[in-house]
């Protein structure tokens, strides 16, 4: 469970976030959804420690965040932050190697290669491991990110718009891949996403941001509808049901 | 990789024997012990400068810097200066060698730590920044010292004047054992933080994530870098006053080659194949220039010539990448 408790942050004097209260509960996976600025990727950083909290609490599975030592939370959460990028020359077996790094700290064991197999063969890049980063597609390099994340083997998954510059066929086979993640492997996802559709097709629950504050949250057919995106995006868009969840018209 | 280090080394060998014994006059019981003294001190510049440089790479997230370039050298004229003005030329020279050194030590160390500190703030992480800052910053410390040595007295300032620019010919082995002692300690310090900066290598965001926050292996890597590249200097001079202790370029052009030569992110490697190729490049260089073509041009010339062009080789392949 994630608990989050009368957060508040600032960047250069302007306020970001505005008193986020949010439980998240276990399993599953829920999506930050919100107009550009509304504070979805600070929530997310803050979460995962990227950024400092300056007011506020947050718990992620008992531990509270800024309290428990580094190595500990790096056993409890994974992130994998906003337009990753690696400025040394990794192959993808050896980028996935350091999503173990918090379990032996320099000296993989067996059961540390075993588990990078594993998260290489799930994420469908066990013919891509000698390959270099800067060697694949974009579709490719962001699954072997994720597959990082995958295997430092934490309860729970942060994932900061993982479908960025993605197209489609890329972008639905990474869901699908994070569907199973929460599915399968019995992980909690949370992740920032932009497209709202890929939000309601894919995540059992939708966080709604709009300037730093919580407006909505719940299961996506609950959630969007032509009224909440004319007020929190301010646009006019159509939501149709089809298939029984909402989709939105462009 | 475990062949090609093993290569070095055996390159490193034949220099350093090489060293010792080509053209070998006078009285043995002289000549060897006085080769021997400059050979390791030889070794330990190159080995203090290469790991700092590999440090201060890592840590600054770039492939261009090196703390020399960064003003460090410009310290090392700056400590002397207020030494001998606090102390007088008569009271500089009473100063023990080992003493003299243990200063030198703790104020290069102690300011370079400062300088890199006020470095990494004002960078924040951006490359252009970080250069400029240092070209500034290491114009300040000149500037700085210049305005010193006018205050000072016209013959103290003679002394200082001498020391920065020449350098001793004979070492001391007191001061190579208590330079040793802080090398060998900064560099097994070093070799303790490999893991970690391998992590570090994949950015801030994704290190944090992994439990090893930047700032604090900042902080680390800063300490050993001004204790490695301190020792050094205090032992030997920088280049650019004629010793042959740091040069600006020389940790960039071994850095370089070393990542050429053994391309890997993995610190456990890139540390001894940079201290590998620091060592062939001083004393081999050293016993070319000095032994084969009895060239009395400093080795710093050909340093930074060739690291210059490394140097603008690199910016244009930023450039272009």
């Amino acid at each position: 469970m994630i608990r989050i408790e009368g957060l508040h942050h600032q960047i250069a004097g302007a306020e970001v976030l505005r008193g986020i209260d949010l439980t998240l509960p276990e399993g599953g996976v829920t999506a930050l959804i919100g107009p550009n600025g509304a504070g979805k990727s600070t929530l997310l950083s803050l979460i995962a420690r990227l950024i400092r909290v300056q007011r506020g609490r947050i718990e992620i599975g008992g531990h509270v965040v800024g309290q428990t030592r580094d190595r500990d939370l790096a056993r409890v959460v994974a992130v994998l932050a906003q337009g990753a990028h690696v400025s040394a020359r990794l192959r993808v077996a050896e980028l996935v190697g350091f999503g173990r790094y918090p379990w032996h700290l320099g000296r993989p064991g067996a059961a540390d290669h075993a588990a990078v197999d594993a998260a290489l063969e799930r994420f469908d890049l066990t013919g891509l491991r000698h390959r270099f980063l800067d060697e694949l597609s974009g579709g490719q390099r962001q699954r072997a990110f994720v597959a990082m994340a995958f295997a430092q083997d934490t309860p729970y998954l942060l994932l900061d718009e993982p479908l960025n510059n993605l197209d489609i066929a890329a972008a639905r086979d990474l869901m699908t891949l994070v569907r199973g993640l929460a599915d399968e492997a019995g992980r909690t996802v949370v992740i920032v996403l932009h497209d709202i559709n890929y939000a309601t097709a894919f995540a059992d629950r939708l966080v709604v941001l709009k300037q730093g504050q919580v407006v909505a949250q719940g299961a996506p057919g609950e959630v969007v509808s032509a009224p909440l995106l004319a007020d929190v995006f301010g646009t006019a868009a159509r939501v149709e049901q089809i298939d029984g969840r909402p989709v939105v018209l462009v | 990789m475990g062949r090609r280090l093993a290569l070095i080394a055996g390159v490193l060998g034949v220099c350093a024997c090489a060293y010792m014994l080509v053209g070998l006059t006078g009285p043995l019981g002289f000549v060897l012990p006085y080769r021997g003294g400059k050979l390791a001190a030889l070794a330990l510049v190159a080995v203090a400068l290469s790991v700092a440089t590999v440090l201060f790479q890592t840590i600054t997230a770039n492939r261009i810097l090196t703390p020399s370039l960064m003003g460090f050298d410009a310290l090392y004229v700056l400590v002397l200066t207020v030494m001998v003005q606090a102390l007088g030329a008569s009271g500089f020279a009473a100063l023990s060698p080992p003493t003299l050194f243990a200063v030198n030590l703790a104020g290069l160390a102690g300011l370079g730590l400062v300088l890199f500190v006020v470095l990494m703030r004002l960078a924040k992480g951006d490359m252009v920044r970080l250069c400029l800052t240092g070209v500034v910053l290491g114009l300040l410390i000149r500037s700085a010292t210049h305005l010193l040595q006018r205050l000072i007295d016209p013959g103290d300032y003679q002394v200082v004047q001498s020391l920065s620019v020449a350098r001793f010919t004979q070492v001391d082995g007191t001061l190579l054992a208590i330079a040793a002692a802080a090398v060998g300690a900064g560099v097994a310090l070093a070799w303790r933080l490999r893991h970690r900066l391998d992590v570090l290598d994949l950015g801030e965001a994704a290190a944090t994530g992994l439990g090893e926050p930047p700032a604090r292996l900042h902080r680390q890597a800063l300490l050993l870098i001004c204790l490695m590249v301190g020792s050094a200097t205090a032992l030997a001079g920088p280049m650019a006053s004629g010793g042959f202790g740091p040069s600006s370029f020389f940790g960039l052009v071994v850095v370089a080659f070393a990542r050429l030569v053994t391309p890997t992110h993995r610190h456990a490697v890139l540390i001894p194949s940079a201290v590998l190729i620091g060592a062939v490049v001083l004393i081999g260089g050293q016993l070319v220039l000095e032994r084969l073509l009895s060239l009395s041009t400093p080795l710093i010339v050909v340093i930074e010539l060739i690291g210059g062009a490394t140097f603008l080789i690199l910016l244009l392949k930023r450039r272009a990448a």
